[in-house]
């Protein structure tokens, strides 16, 4: 019942690589994942890929499909046509380490620099109230399973390789996600536009796009979080409301 | 070979692992002020804990305030098949909340109830709501929060570091040997105490709900290095996995599903649950559809549905309507939300659930019901430790999480894992942090023992030529699939002892292709080393347990055996290298807590609101 399908998958290190032809034969349901699995069990036993859960969990199967940053784990070969050679590639935004792994300790270095919450003090009886419709949106951005692809394709990093301006939509929502915690007491706007580049986004929405999350990630997360940065700098009334009343956090 | 000839790093605990289990008790170092690394196998935040989808037990009382420790502590026991360790089954019940409370400050956003606090799901064998939530991924919640907050509490952190084996000055635990998988350098950590938080060993099995990480590293480790496993014939298979199509068989199904209402069944559309319920649990289950609907629809009168019984009852049920015929087309039984609840509500609650069908079977299951079958899930099994410190026999060396012994008994109750994690996480943080008060001087390592290490993992890849370790892999899940597998017995489990002993002889000659550099066929050849040696410890604990109890179930000895009722299987290594097993005799409980555990539910919870007043 299976069919031989055709692979090309990028074979190399961080000095040089190229494109490798692969065969293997694909039974009914099987992703591309599987398909790797299978390639290596047979005839590449060194080919490096990074996986876990194989069911979209976790995020670790992050690799250019087709040109498309995808996650192997859940992209089905039927969504391919019989015929069609189905090409792999490690993510192109950040260092190759080994065939489709990449380096991807920028991403927890941007991680370090984010302050973690900073809770007010709990109700007397020991717990928190926090309102289902109030966290409704926060819970959005919590889906994240840190795959990167949207760091992947965030044209500022891809194609500018602007790194050191801008921390990536993954972690704007990371940001967003804490700002708007009906829990946290700390101010973020100033450092979500100094330090962590909000300015850098001219929402194309690439980003929401090859989310595997379906995370709303240009509109829900950072267009609040520009806002929020031009009402505090650029909005002459809230501007004068601060100084009339520095004491109140506006 | 001199110790300046290794690449060396000193700390006072290193914890290998970093799921819920290792990430709790590495910020509970920190916090006591110890200096800590954390070594895990993948990236930071996808340890085997970002798939847990159900929920953390805690009796919070948030959505039914007769919830107490105390009858979450008679659930566990009862769902044990009281073979727990009581002492731990106590902790645990009364410290999760806290825990749970705690995550929450710590960033966690749990579902809300109506009046703002944190919401809790119905699961098997809880008798209240009892599982705080999100969604069905409250795995990743409880992850990336201790994630988050933990690289700002001062541990290092080691990615895609596998350790290979433990170090030992005499008695004393002194360190690992680890291999960094994108340079294959070795490295050697130094350490006054070792914390294991390694998980389980899924991967023996040809079905299962695991990943590649859950090799049984943490077991072989430490049965190498003299420490004693116990309970290990009791292994979790969910009752609900995939099972179609063939590529994701195995992957889980959450049991929060039927929590949400989901119903069970078989091709003749019977509600076959209705026809399993056990002794100890019919006084406190629905007999009939009729008050299983009352439940459903919030009648707190109305008992439970029978589809909500432990784990280990469901999955034979399940096994029974495949093997007499009435199962789904592709061996499975049916698991049906689609008419129990709206669309809307299905997709809210169960989002990944819906998502996971979608993409990888094609199905929506807000219309159709899912097919679904046991797949091996978690080991009740493990190191044993003590219930307080979690130190094991081997000083300086601790074990938390699934990679431990005693808390769950003969079977686990679903959700009681996440909190598991936290509770003796933390519990072991602090074990280890006295333990390295009460020892100044840092133990030695030797370089004889670091060398065989070294040299026994790269023989893997200096041979000539050998056998592949995929194939070995495949060949032993087989083994543990079919021998070892859900329904045992003698015969079938001598074979698989003489099985494992030969693939044991074909893996002394395993060959990895390519360099050292990020080489998964190597990793694959070691991590099958470790599986062997869990699997013949699961093999031979099934042999010796003559009985059938929870996780472990036996053709030849059906049903709970009372000279079995009050022993635990324990293995360790002996001195001539061979495998010893044998029962040992639990010590008596405490009073007060077999009082607990025995008690009729109506009496306890009667006491209860007696001393509340």
């Amino acid at each position: 019942m299976g069919m031989i399908r055709q692979f090309k998958i990028w074979r190399g290190d961080s000095t040089s690589g190229e494109m490798v032809d692969y065969q293997t034969e694909i039974d009914e349901g099987m992703v591309v994942l599987d398909a790797i699995h299978k390639i290596q069990a047979e005839s590449a036993g060194d080919l490096a890929i990074r996986w876990n859960c194989k069911a979209g969990k976790c995020g670790s199967c992050s690799i250019e499909i087709n040109g498309m940053p995808k996650l192997a784990c859940m992209t089905r070969m039927n969504d391919y046509q019989p015929d069609q050679v189905i090409t792999c590639s490690p993510m192109k935004s950040f260092p190759v380490i080994k065939d489709l792994v990449t380096d991807v300790s920028w991403n927890y270095e941007q991680n370090k620099r984010i302050r973690p919450l900073a809770p007010k003090p709990r109700d007397k009886d020991g717990n928190y109230r926090m309102m289902q419709q109030d966290v409704d949106r926060i819970q959005e951005f919590r889906k994240c399973i840190e795959c990167y692809l949207c760091q992947n394709t965030c044209h500022v990093l891809r194609d500018h390789q602007k790194k050191s301006n801008f921390v990536g939509p993954r972690f704007m929502i990371m940001l967003a996600g804490l700002e708007m915690h009906p829990l946290d007491t700390a101010d973020r706007i100033p450092e979500i536009k100094e330090d962590f580049g909000s300015g850098m986004c001219n929402i194309t929405k690439c980003c929401t796009v090859v989310c595997p999350e379906h995370i709303q990630i240009t509109d829900n997360g950072i267009i609040p979080l520009k806002e929020r940065v031009v009402d505090r700098y650029y909005d002459p009334l809230m501007w004068l409301k601060r100084k009339l009343f520095p004491d109140k956090k506006i | 070979m001199d110790l300046k000839d290794f690449k060396t790093y000193e700390y006072e605990v290193v914890v290998v692992g970093a799921g819920g289990a290792g990430l709790r008790a590495a910020i509970e170092c920190s916090a006591e002020g110890m200096e800590t690394a954390l070594i895990c196998k993948s990236l930071l935040g996808k340890a085997h804990t970002v798939m847990a989808e159900g929920g953390m037990a805690a009796a919070l009382g948030n959505v039914d305030n007769r919830d107490h420790w105390k009858v979450h502590f008679r659930d566990t026991m009862r769902g044990g098949k009281f073979l727990n360790v009581w002492r731990m089954a106590e902790l645990h019940a009364q410290q999760a909340p806290e825990r749970v409370r705690e995550l929450e400050q710590w960033g966690a956003v749990f579902d809300r109830t109506a009046t703002g606090l944190i919401n809790q799901r119905n699961f098997g064998g809880h008798r209240y709501p009892r599982l705080a939530h999100v969604g069905d991924r409250t795995g990743l919640e409880m992850i990336r929060t201790l994630q988050d907050y933990g690289v700002h509490q001062g541990f290092d952190v080691f990615m895609e570091y596998s350790v290979l084996d433990l170090l030992k000055d005499g008695e004393r635990i002194s360190g690992v040997v680890a291999m960094v998988r994108d340079t294959g350098e070795f490295i050697v950590f130094r350490a006054k105490a070792i914390i294991l938080a390694t998980g389980g060993a899924g991967k023996a099995w040809k079905v299962t709900s695991n990943s590649w990480e859950y090799t049984g590293d943490g077991y072989a480790m430490a049965y190498e290095a003299g420490a004693e496993l116990m309970d290990m014939e009791f292994t979790q298979f969910h009752p609900t996995g995939m099972v179609w199509p063939p590529s994701v068989a195995g992957i889980l199904v959450t049991e929060g599903v039927r929590g949400e209402g989901g119903i069970l069944t078989n091709n003749e559309g019977r509600r076959f649950m209705f026809d399993n319920i056990p002794e100890r649990f019919a006084s406190e289950t629905a007999p009939d559809e009729e008050e299983a609907n009352r439940w459903l629809s919030g009648d707190k009168n109305a008992r439970r549905p029978p589809e909500l019984l432990t784990r280990d009852v469901v999955a034979r049920a399940i096994m029974k309507e495949v093997k007499e015929g009435r199962g789904s087309p592709h061996g499975g039984a049916f698991l049906d939300i689609a008419s129990r609840r709206e669309g809307d509500y299905i997709k809210r609650k169960l989002p990944s659930m819906f998502h996971q069908f979608k993409v990888l079977a094609e199905l929506d299951i807000t219309r159709q019901p899912m097919e679904v079958g046991p797949t091996l899930h978690y080991f009740m099994g493990g190191i044993r430790v003590d219930a307080d410190s979690q130190m094991t026999n081997v000083p300086g060396l601790f074990a938390c999480g699934e990679c431990s012994a005693g808390m769950h008994g003969a079977n686990r109750l679903g959700g009681n894992s996440l909190s598991d994690l936290l509770v003796f996480g933390k519990l072991a943080g602090t074990g280890a942090a006295e333990y390295c008060r009460s020892r100044k001087a840092m133990p030695s390592v030797d370089p004889d023992q670091i060398t065989t290490i070294i040299r026994d993992a790269t023989a893997i890849l200096n041979r000539e030529r050998g056998e592949n370790p995929y194939l070995i892999h495949d060949d032993l899940r087989d083994t543990m699939q079919h021998k070892v597998g859900i329904v045992r017995a003698e015969s079938d489990l001598l074979e698989g002892i003489d099985e494992l002993h030969k693939l044991r002889q074909r893996y002394q000659l395993v060959k990895a292709d390519g360099a050292s550099q990020y080489n998964p066929g190597w990793h694959e050849a070691l991590s099958v080393r470790n599986l062997l040696i869990t699997s013949e410890v699961v093999a031979r604990s099934a042999l010796m347990r003559e009985e059938s109890r929870g996780g472990h179930t036996r053709l030849d000895y059906e049903g709970e055996r009372q000279e079995w009722s009050n022993a635990n299987v324990v293995v360790r290594k002996a001195a001539d290298g061979s495998m010893l097993v044998e029962p040992v005799v639990r010590p008596e409980p405490p009073e007060y807590l077999k009082e607990i555990a025995y008690a009729e539910l109506s009496e306890l919870e009667t006491s209860i609101r007696n001393e509340l007043k």
